[in-house]
Formats: C-alpha cells, sequence, structure tokens
C-alpha cells in the first residue's frame, strides 16, 4: 500500500532516529567520563565511534532523499521528512561535539584537572535530558514541551557563564594554568553548541507542528 | 531474484519504421516494473510485444528475442491464448463488456473453457475480492458492469484479468482516465497483487512511476535508455538524458 508504505518508512526512520540520539547521548556521558578520569584510551574510542554516528546520519538521508523523490510527499508528511533530515544533521554535529570534548580529554592528557568540575558534568547531564526531552517531544509531535525546552537553555547559558567566571579567575591567579583552563573553556563551549543544538531540534518540531 | 521476462536484442518494426532498438531488458518477478519516457518512445509497443499483441497489427515484424519465464514467445509454436492467459493485460480507459459485472470475468472463462461452471461463482468471488470489489459488488452481481465509477469499472477490467489466473499483469497507462483519489487507489491495489504477480506498467505519470514502482525503464525513441531501482533512477540517474527527462527538462 502507498500510504501504509510511506509510513511505515517514516516510522522506520523515527526509530532509527532514537537510536542515533541513543548513541549521541552515550558519546557524550562517556566524553564527560573520560575527562573525569583522563582516560586517553576511552577518549579515543569515542572518536572512532563518532563515525558510527556520522554512517548513520548519511544512512538517513539517503533514506529520507529517496522518499522525496519517490513519494512525493506534501504538507506535513513534507514537514516531517524536512524536519528529520533537520534533527538527524543537528544529532550528527552533536556527536562532533562530544568527540571534540574527546579531543580535549588527549590534548590535557595525564596533567590533573584544574577544578573540581562539578558544574561541567552537571552542564553535560541537563544537556542530555534536553536531547532526550526533544526527540520524545518530536516524536509526540508536542510543541508545548518544544517550546519549555527550548528555554531550558538558559540554563545552559547560566551554568556555562558560571564555569567561564571560575575558568578566567583561574587564569588570573594562576597564570601557568591558563593552558588547562583553556582545554576546560573549549570542553564547556562544547556543551553549550550542543545545548544549542537541542534548541534547534525544538524549532524544528515547532515547525513541523505548527508550519 | 528469478526473471519473469527477458527481452535481448529485441527490435519490432511497424513497415520500415523501427519502434524498439536493440531492447535488453530484465524484468523479476513480485515486483512491479514503470516503463516511462515521452509519448511516443514505445513503450506501449514494448508492453504489448510481453503477450504478442503487436501481431494483431498488420506489418509488425520482429527480431530478437523476448523470453517470458525463460520461454522466447516468438517460436512458431508458442501458443498465443494460453501466453495471453499468462500475460494479462489491462488497458488505459476501463473496457468491461457490456454484460453484468458477474458475465464480465466469468466471460474469458468460457471463451477459452478454461473452468468448469460450478467453479464460476467461486472465482467471481476471488477475482473481485482480490481487486476490493466484492463487498461493495457482491449483492448486484448482476448490474451492468457499465453502471460502476470509472475507478470501479479499471477494478473489474483487473479482476477480469485476474479470473484467468496470470502470471503476469500488463498495465498500460491504467489510471489515466481516473481522477487523483482513483488513482492511488489503483496504485495501492498494485501494492497488494504484487506478492503474486509480476507487474509491469505503462505511465507518461513521472509521479506515479516513482512512487508506485520498484524498477523504472526509461525510453526514448525506441531506445531502452536506462533501467534501475526505481529510487536510484530518481535520485542519481546513470544516464544525462534520464535525468533531464524526470527533472522536466524535455517531453
Ligand atoms: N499501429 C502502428 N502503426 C505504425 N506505427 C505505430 C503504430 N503504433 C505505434 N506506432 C509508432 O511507434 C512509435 C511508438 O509508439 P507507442 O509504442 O504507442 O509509444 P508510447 O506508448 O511510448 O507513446 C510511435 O512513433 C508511434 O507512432
Ligand atoms: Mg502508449
Amino acid at each position: 500500500m502507498i500510504r501504509a508504505h510511506f509510513e511505515e518508512c517514516i516510522g522506520k526512520l523515527e526509530k532509527e532516529l532514537m537510536d542515533m540520539g541513543d548513541l549521541v547521548v552515550q558519546a557524550i556521558r562517556l566524553s564527560m567520563k573520560a575527562l573525569q578520569t583522563l582516560d586517553t584510551g576511552e577518549a579515543e574510542k569515542i572518536i572512532t565511534e563518532d563515525k558510527q554516528i556520522n554512517h548513520m546520519r548519511r544512512d538517513m538521508e539517503h533514506k529520507c532523499i529517496n522518499l522525496i523523490a519517490t513519494q512525493q510527499p506534501v504538507a506535513t508528511d513534507l514537514r516531517e521528512i524536512i524536519s528529520l533530515l533537520d534533527i538527524v544533521s543537528n544529532l550528527e554535529r552533536m556527536g562532533d561535539h562530544a568527540k571534540g570534548i574527546a579531543q580535549i580529554v588527549k590534548m590535557n592528557g595525564p596533567q590533573p584537572l584544574l577544578t573540581p568540575l562539578a558544574e561541567i558534568p552537571q552542564m553535560a547531564d541537563k544537556t542530555v535530558d534536553m536531547i532526550r526531552k526533544s526527540l520524545d517531544a518530536f516524536i509526540n509531535r508536542d510543541a508545548d514541551s518544544a517550546t519549555r525546552i527550548f528555554n531550558e537553555d538558559n540554563t545552559i547559558d547560566g551554568l556555562k557563564e558560571r564555569v567561564y567566571r571560575e575558568l578566567f579567575r583561574h587564569m588570573v591567579e594562576n597564570p601557568k594554568a591558563t593552558t588547562q583552563a583553556t582545554y576546560l573553556i573549549w570542553a564547556t563551549h562544547n556543551l553549550e553548541r550542543i545545548a544549542d543544538r537541542v534548541t534547534n531540534i525544538c524549532e524544528q518540531i515547532l515547525f513541523l507542528v505548527n508550519g | 531474484m528469478s526473471s519473469s521476462i527477458q527481452t535481448k536484442n529485441f527490435n519490432l518494426y511497424y513497415g520500415t519504421f523501427r519502434a524498439l532498438i536493440d531492447v535488453n531488458l530484465d524484468i523479476p518477478g513480485q515486483r512491479i516494473t514503470a516503463m516511462i519516457g515521452p509519448s511516443g518512445c514505445g513503450k506501449s509497443t514494448l508492453l504489448r510485444s510481453f503477450n504478442r499483441m503487436n501481431d494483431l497489427i498488420e506489418g509488425v515484424h520482429v527480431n530478437g528475442q523476448v523470453l517470458v519465464r525463460g520461454e522466447d514467445i516468438f517460436r512458431e509454436d508458442t501458443d498465443l491464448i494460453s501466453l495471453r492467459k499468462k500475460v494479462g493485460m489491462v488497458f488505459q480507459r476501463p473496457n468491461p463488456f457490456p454484460l453484468s459485472v458477474y458475465n464480465n470475468i466469468t466471460f474469458g472463462l468460457e471463451v477459452h473453457r478454461l473452468r468448469k461452471r460450478r467453479e464460476f461463482s467461486r472465482i467471481v468471488e476471488e477475482s473481485l475480492r482480490d481487486v476490493m470489489l466484492w463487498d461493495t459488488l457482491k449483492d448486484r452481481l448482476d448490474r451492468t458492469a457499465l453502471s460502476l465509477s470509472l475507478e470501479q469499472q479499471q477494478r473489474l477490467c483487473i479482476a477480469r484479468v485476474l479470473a484467468m489466473k496470470p502470471e503476469i499483469i500488463l498495465m498500460d497507462e491504467p489510471c489515466s482516465s481516473l481522477d487523483p483519489i482513483a488513482t492511488l487507489k489503483i496504485e495501492e491495489l498494485m501494492q497488494t497483487l504484487k506478492a503474486h504477480y509480476t507487474i509491469v506498467i505503462v505511465t507518461h505519470n513521472m509521479q506515479q512511476a516513482a512512487r508506485a514502482s520498484d524498477l523504472t525503464g526509461f525510453m526514448y525513441l525506441g531506445k531502452l535508455i536506462e533501467f534501475n531501482e526505481t529510487p536510484v533512477l530518481f535520485t542519481r540517474p546513470a544516464d544525462k538524458m534520464t535525468e533531464n527527462y524526470i527533472s522536466g527538462k524535455f517531453g
């Protein structure tokens, strides 16, 4: 059945999107763990496994393009596929940011970290939570939830400000710590960018639901 | 995947006009294959070659081969009746006989003495069920087929073909006289039928080919330019001419 076939394809793509979300969340979690334990071996693994996320993106894009070319979707169906494409690319870039954190772990090497990292893992937890909720909101076409998650980005920005201030203070007080402080600023920046990409997903959900 | 229809360097002439030029094609079973191309490129001629309907046209001659399930159908000893039973055809305009719904389906069976009369009502029911007309028409089987809607008439014509227990169903622009909704319904019907049949559809409607088929062949001036999986042909055509045609740059 044409219609049934289309819906089946979309259903499979949504399932794959959730799987891809799991991989991205896992990459972010592992990158945090690697940062906290300064585990360069783990960091290396995250960098390698990012290829899997890239591959999923290509594969899903390919399927979306085939659907557009063969099923000529219109209206909600068309917005759905455009949204899938957009969300997939945002997820893939989140994976790149997790990889970025892993690379920082490698650069830092075995030197102990500057401060206790309390707020950085807290940012990571919050970000992961936002990713999960945004994907659920997509699947449920939940515009209200998307708007709420969008606003949660302010919390991330607040946390980021605090971490930055703390790290700048370190640099001023102890110029020898500049390199290491910079690493942590980069790590924080990566998390902040991930949360920004969650807001892109939220905007996409509003586009999908409201047109 | 077993091939259902194969052509090998197949050429067809109307008198001196070469309408099909060295066509090499391998159509698999249990799939929907669409042939597209601008008007006059030879789609219908090719389709009619698969059950030798062109034989009915004065001055036609062919060379090369058409194999149906491995058998060369242009051999001298081909039994045309059984060939056309095996390879049924649905036409552009629904063409039910001016008979009752019931007799439209039994007509071919009777002419070809294919079944015992007592089997007829079972076959009528099966065929109408397969095209999803049974529930609507079961109490009105004696109604004239001409009173049905165009979409129902086309379904009936498909049921008439199914009653002959074909292996291959050829459809020449089967939706061109139907509105978009009826068109989609016929396309859905094709999807349900493909599990049991080989379906080859000629269409001037590219979107239909893209939507409803598994494989697509693009023809131009009697030649098969490209034959590929439908999603591939519509996203990464191998031939520039295919690309131009499906993008609407000519045709
Ligand atoms: N009965 C016929 N006699 C002579 N020429 C024909 C006949 N039928 C088709 N042709 C020619 O053969 C070519 C292919 O026709 P056809 O198979 O009907 O193309 P299509 O189905 O792609 O529109 C056209 O040039 C057409 O004019
Ligand atoms: Mg034609």
